[in-house]
């Protein structure tokens, strides 16, 4: 039982940060955007969060830091790739590349140092319930907040008449132009909501996950966020499934690796990109009709005045 | 600016002059670059009026129609609205005092639905309930009927349109632009469409109608404004001039008259289609079904049909670049080729006119002559051993210049650089000048100006004289009439029986186009010419 519920904490503890910066990554694709630079919003998400922390004892301060620190590394994307109109692939890797090196200079100082990671929260009575007591009433803060966040952008997409507009500039620029819609501001703010999502998701990392922070922690999370959002065709209810999945592959095979099944443990690695790409594929099989992408996504917009 | 207010020619309308007019440019200029689109444009609409904007392509409407909805900031010159001027600051502003406007490329988006289409047009002042309501009630009224719930890539290019004017009614326009509205309808489609603006003009409003189908103007407008250059021509009233003479101001000449040769004789059969069923590529693509026709050496084959009902999957599985499983289901020159690719399709005397110019018909960056050298590297000697015969290439881009009257800045530029006739021209020529023995041409003179439009079905007629054959695929069914000996119509990828020229009525096309059969008699008796 105890067994159980460990895993069912580290799952969730494991897919919390996929499904964070899935959800900011989806909400720029879905105006349009395609920003390759997760990862490296990520990164340095990671490292300003775990300084922020630090520096002030605080984990919300930390997150905070983390928050603002994607979102600045999201201008640069915007900047360039919007107000410059430069090729949206090439600089959202060079962002990548960059938040990588950044977030090792930012977080030197910082490698060895260790901070009291999040508290959990525990509800007397209602967390005591056997199973899934822990599960829903004794979870850190990120936890909770990750459901609120996507749900909430569900709700934003598909019952708001900001949402419906920015779907129709991912859609179609050129219409949502010529009727009036300013198409790089919208998209900007996506692209920023996007940077705040992928920072917080990074400063999930050494706040709540590890207490500490090494350099490259994210390990490349954020290109599975990336990933994530295009096999859930961007869908954020397919997003959450996707997330979990691979959380769960994740924390299962380690376990599995830990009981000595008989399996290659470079195959049990690769298991949870496997086991995502096969569900979500299925699951957009099922789909019939209508394309999935958004129309516009990843190209230049150049608005005629 | 009073200079500008000279007196303007009394409108036809004579009963407005009492009135002032609801919307006036005057001096209306705008600049990009060095170039004018438009040069000072007067011009005045007045209520309860149908206003003609004629001119070729680039004459400067578009530019003139967006300032006026504001999509565009004009350089100079002003608009006024109910003798006030206006400077609008977007077309939200334009919406709301009342300017409506149905774009050429829809302004639409695919993957939303009829419902989310409307209310993006719309500024979001009721709940989306409230406006659920409210367009089934104006699409009712107008009888244009429209399903809210259905996404805009399952519906046809008749109902798209619909969408569009519905979302313009609902702001309960004073004054509406219509870009192009017949461009892309059946006949039949047309028809509605006229008795809606009718109605619309009853109801007092004003209506700009951007068209350069003549005698459509002269049965539906008050008044005509003609822009050549970017200036204005002329304002006239249609109904008192003939489509030659508006012609003739849109272009600032006489426009060539295509002649066919007399007693064409046809041959054999050069390009045989039997059976040719094929899956969409693409999620939104249409699927060709059991497509079969014969054409003869000396013969020009029409296609008609509203866009996107298989043109483009056709054009692909004639071109090679859609492979068929049966060789059979494409006959070039007597030989299997339905699994054969481009080039060697080329190599059997075939030759390929996409529709889109930039992009399939040429690589826009790249000079002519390598242009030229990537459609005829098989087939006509430019390359040797491997390598490129730059002076043969040339040789070429000479020759279609010649030939066709390709007017360039100079002698070998990028493909981007040349004007969409010019271009056309070049492409058409380039082909032609191989002597295909079947030539596949789509959408030959789409967006061109009517004096290359001539020379371009001039040419395709004197190649089927010659001894080609030819198919050509058009929405313009003057364009079929003109030099087609016999016209097919494609509905839902599915090809009819093709129909003498002589036979070929614009309703009887019209009722194909729009999915409805011919009495099995007519077929029959026109299969058999």
């Amino acid at each position: 039982m105890e067994l159980v519920e460990a895993i069912i904490l580290a799952v969730l503890a494991a897919s919390t940060p996929l499904l964070i910066a899935a959800t900011g990554e989806l909400v720029a694709e879905r105006s349009g955007v395609l920003n390759l630079g997760v990862e490296g919003m990520m990164i340095v998400g990671a490292a300003c969060g775990f300084a922020g922390a630090w520096l002030t004892g605080s984990i919300f301060i930390g997150a905070l830091f983390g928050i603002i620190a994607g979102t600045l590394m999201s201008l640069i994307f915007a900047l360039m790739a919007l107000g410059l109109a430069v090729n949206q692939v090439a600089t959202g890797l060079a962002l990548t590349i960059f938040g990588i090196g950044l977030s090792g200079l930012i977080g030197a100082g910082f490698v060895g140092e260790r901070i009291t990671p999040a508290v959990h929260l525990y509800i007397p009575v209602l967390a005591d319930i056997p199973l899934i007591g822990r599960v829903l009433f004794g979870e850190d803060g990120f936890v909770y907040f990750s459901v609120a966040l996507i749900a909430g952008v569900w709700w934003f997409l598909y019952r708001t008449r900001a949402g419906l507009i920015l779907r129709a500039c991912g859609d179609n620029h050129v219409s949502a132009h010529a009727l009036g819609y300013p198409v790089l501001r919208i998209r900007t703010f996506a692209v920023m909501f996007g940077g705040a999502c992928a920072g917080l998701a990074g400063a999930y990392l050494p706040l709540a996950y590890t207490p500490f922070f090494i350099p490259g922690m994210t390990a490349g999370r954020g290109w599975i966020a990336l990933a994530l959002v295009v096999f859930s065709s961007w869908q954020p209810g397919r997003l959450v499934v996707g997330a979990y999945l691979f959380g769960a592959v994740t924390i299962l095979q380690l376990h599995a690796q830990g009981w000595g099944v008989g399996i290659p443990s470079q195959f049990m690695s690769a298991l949870p990109y496997l086991a995502t790409v096969i569900v979500l594929v299925l699951l957009s099989r099922a789909r019939t009709g209508g394309s999935t992408a958004p129309a516009a996504l990843g190209t230049v917009f150049v608005p005629d005045r | 600016m009073q200079a500008h207010q000279r007196m303007l020619d009394p409108t036809p309308n004579g009963q407005n002059s009492g009135e002032s007019p609801l919307l006036r440019t005057i001096g209306l200029t705008k600049r990009y670059g060095d170039f004018l689109a438009n040069d000072s444009i007067d011009i005045d609409i007045w209520p309860r009026e149908i206003h003609a904007l004629l001119g070729e392509n680039g004459a400067g409407k578009s530019t003139l129609v967006k300032a006026i909805y504001g999509l565009i900031q004009p350089s100079a010159g002003e608009i006024r609205w109910q003798g006030q001027r206006i400077v609008l600051s977007g077309p939200s502003e334009a919406r709301s005092r009342g300017i409506g406007m149905v774009f050429q490329h829809f302004s639409l988006f695919d993957n939303l639905t009829v419902a989310e289409n409307v209310a993006l047009g719309l500024d979001g002042k009721e709940s989306f309930k409230d406006m659920s309501a409210r367009l089934e009630q104006v699409s009712k009224t107008y009888g244009l009927p429209l399903d809210p719930k259905r996404e805009v890539w399952q519906l046809s290019v008749g109902e798209r349109q619909r969408i569009e004017i519905v979302r313009a009614l609902m702001q309960d326009p004073k004054f509406l632009i219509l870009d192009e509205p017949t461009a892309v309808l059946t006949p039949q489609e047309a028809d509605q469409l006229f008795i809606v603006l009718e109605r619309l003009k009853a109801e007092g409003r004003a209506i700009l109608y951007i068209s350069h189908k003549l005698e459509e103007v002269k049965r539906l407008c008050d008044t005509a404004t003609i822009l050549r250059g970017g200036r204005k021509v002329e304002t006239c009233n249609p109904r008192l001039e003939t489509a030659a003479s508006l012609a003739r101001m849109m272009v600032g000449g006489e426009v060539k008259e295509v002649k066919a040769a007399s007693g064409r004789k046809t041959t054999l059969p050069r390009l045989v289609v039997n059976d040719l069923s094929l899956a969409p590529a693409e999620a939104h693509g249409v699927r060709l079904e059991h497509i079969s026709f014969e054409l003869k050496g000396g013969e020009i084959l029409g296609i008609a049909g509203v866009a996107g009902n298989g043109q483009d999957e056709l054009f692909a599985a004639l071109s090679g670049e859609r492979l068929s499983k049966d060789p059979g289901t494409v006959v070039i020159e007597g030989i299997a080729a339905g699994h054969l690719s481009i080039t060697q399709r080329r190599k059997l005397g075939a030759a390929f006119v996409p529709e889109e110019r930039l992009g399939h018909g040429t690589a826009p960056r790249m000079k002519l002559s390598e242009n030229a050298l990537l459609t005829g590297h098989a087939a006509s000697g430019m390359v040797r051993r491997g390598f490129i015969d730059t002076a043969a290439t040339l040789k070429t881009v000479d020759r279609a210049t010649e030939t066709f009257d390709v007017r360039k800045a100079k002698r070998d530029p990028e493909a981007a650089s040349l004007s969409g006739g010019n271009l056309q021209k070049f492409i058409v020529g380039r082909e032609i000048l191989r002597n295909p023995a079947v030539l596949v041409v789509s959408q030959p003179t789409w967006g061109v100006d009517a004096g290359a439009a001539a020379v371009i079905r001039q040419a395709l007629l004197d190649l089927a004289t010659a001894g080609a054959a030819v198919l050509v695929t058009s929405q313009d069914l003057d364009e079929l009439a003109e030099i087609a000996d016999r016209i097919a119509v494609m509905f839902h990828g599915k090809l009819s029986a093709p129909l003498a020229a002589s036979e070929a009525s614009r309703e009887k096309l019209g009722l194909l186009m729009g999915g409805s059969s011919l009495e099995p008699k007519e077929v029959a008796h026109a299969a058999g010419a």
